[in-house]
């Protein structure tokens, strides 16, 4: 999902060409300061509203979640949790579920269409809906699991960190409209930063474990999160703690392609020097005579 | 001529062949980037995607048919063991050194067996990473170990292939038995002289 006016790659899925990087652009980051957040889901309307996306009416399942999950139609969501401390207070934690935009992006590592991920030059990871084969590799290689898969058109979706408005100079949807500034968007340098001045503000009103999520298991992400707890992420309605790339993936998606053909190749090789060195066995005329003697004199065994 | 195979055996299993490159030729495709030109065989990515598993469903039943009509002929014996521990006398084509043996050889059985295997093991994995119908059914964490066990038992797979057809080249009036069912009584005593004296025997 994007226009192709600013591609500006680093990296594109299942291709070996290095993309051109010589022109200089920042990394962005989305952060989101989960201690600001009071559940409005404004964000979640703007992201619909903006990507022209209508999620199908759903039931009540116990949980304030609307919908229950992510889905090709619903690129963001809130979780909520509620939690009790050690003393007993009962802290609501809301949090902001999405694309985590990862510098080492588990679905385009395991991607096997060419161009059908990428991630541009600011960071941004974005699916290219026309390349995109509906594999759901995707869905295997993210840590946060992230990408769904439509089955109306059998392709991948997930939030494009509205990368065609930040194209154009523009925020991402769901920050313009958050009313409480717990969603903010710029240089990623520029987030930390800011993020560092309101741990500290926070540690200072008693969250002393207070800290930014930027998982350096996957490379840092360009959604951040400010956390009371950064000490547990996973209270967060099961933020990974430390997120990373399943080995199982990493062995698929790496050593094993070439190591696999090149022993395919030499299995075929190994077969033509054979041919070579040893040569065709074929059936000699006393085979045949031998044959006939076993035929015709059946006892003779 | 000594009849090897009937014509539905023979039916049965250029089926089961046709399925399996199909399958390879898809698979790998979707396996290494530098294969994913072959999607265009089959109509473009998202086709190749749709259609690779139907031709897994196509191969089981198929092979399954298979099996049932040659695994009794695929059972180990005494001399297939004598047969493995000559692998260099094979290998050299010296068959003079070798015990007789009844239809199939060890190496035979042992393709029979691998290729029964690897099937299986390919269609439960299969099975659960064909998300557009199954998708509910396992965890994601589950999917991840069966994509590579997918991956690892289609290399595998294809290598006992490239091995099965090689063999088939490489000695002489094999491939004449899989395409028209009958073999020379030379032939026949030259590979197979157990199977000869059994058929002799019989007759």
């Amino acid at each position: 999902m994007t226009d192709l006016q600013s591609l500006d790659l680093r990296r594109r899925s299942a291709s070996e060409d290095t993309p051109p990087s010589i022109r200089h652009q920042p990394e962005v980051a989305k952060l989101i300061d989960v201690s600001r957040c009071i559940g409005c889901k404004a964000c979640q309307s703007a992201c619909m509203e903006w990507n022209d996306l209508r999620p199908e009416m759903e039931e009540f399942v116990g949980a304030y979640e609307n919908p229950h999950d992510l889905n090709p139609a619903a690129w963001t969501i809130m979780r909520f949790t509620e939690w009790e401390d050690e003393a007993g207070n009962l802290e609501w934690l809301i949090r902001k579920d999405g694309c985590m935009h990862c510098s080492d992006p588990g679905c385009l590592k395991a991607c096997p269409s060419p161009g059908a991920i990428v991630q541009y030059a600011n960071g941004i990871v974005d699916f290219i809906s026309e390349n995109c084969i509906g594999c759901g590799y995707c869905v295997k290689g993210c840590p946060f699991n992230i990408p769904r898969i439509s089955q109306a058109d059998h392709k991948a979706y997930k939030c494009t960190l509205c990368s065609d408005r930040v194209a154009v100079g523009q925020e991402p949807a769901c920050a313009k409209a958050c009313p409480t500034g717990a969603i903010l968007f710029g240089a990623k340098e520029d987030m930390t930063a800011w993020a560092s001045e309101r741990i500290d503000d926070l540690r200072e009103r008693g969250f002393d474990k207070a800290g930014l999520y930027d998982p350096p298991e996957v490379g840092g992400t360009h959604v951040m999160y400010v956390l009371h707890h950064a000490d547990r992420p996973s209270l967060y309605a099961g933020l990974p703690d430390k997120p990373r790339i399943s080995p199982f993936v990493q062995i698929w998606k790496s050593a094993m392609k070439p190591i696999a053909l090149a022993g395919l190749a030499f299995t075929a090789m190994a077969g033509f020097v054979h041919w070579v060195v040893a040569g065709p066995n074929e059936v000699q005329p006393e085979d045949e005579a031998k044959a006939q003697d076993i035929l015709k004199h059946k006892d003779r065994t | 001529m000594v009849a090897r195979y009937t014509t539905a055996q023979r039916i049965n299993h250029w089926i089961t062949a046709l399925c399996l490159i199909l399958l390879a030729l898809s698979g790998m495709s979707l396996f290494h980037p530098g294969l994913f030109f072959l999607t265009a065989l089959f109509g473009g990515g998202p086709a190749t995607r749709a259609i690779h598993p139907w031709f897994g469903t196509v191969l089981l039943l198929s092979f399954g048919i298979l099996f049932v009509r040659f695994f009794h002929h695929n059972l180990w014996r005494r001399e297939d063991t004598a047969w493995v521990g000559r692998i260099g006398d094979v290998i050299s084509n010296h068959e003079e050194n070798l015990p007789e043996i009844g239809r199939y050889n060890a190496g035979q059985k042992l393709v029979f067996w691998l290729m029964s295997l690897l099937i299986l093991v390919l269609f439960v994995s299969g099975v659960v990473i064909w998300d557009q119908y199954f998708f509910n059914l396992t965890t994601i964490p589950a999917k991840r170990v069966a994509v590579l066990a997918h991956s690892l038992a289609a290399v595998a797979i294809i290598g006992v292939w490239i091995i099965h057809v090689y063999a088939a080249i490489w000695v002489r009036g094999t491939m004449h038995g899989m395409m028209r069912g009958s073999v020379t009584p030379g032939w026949t005593f030259r590979h197979h002289r157990k199977w000869l004296r059994e058929l002799a025997r019989g007759r």
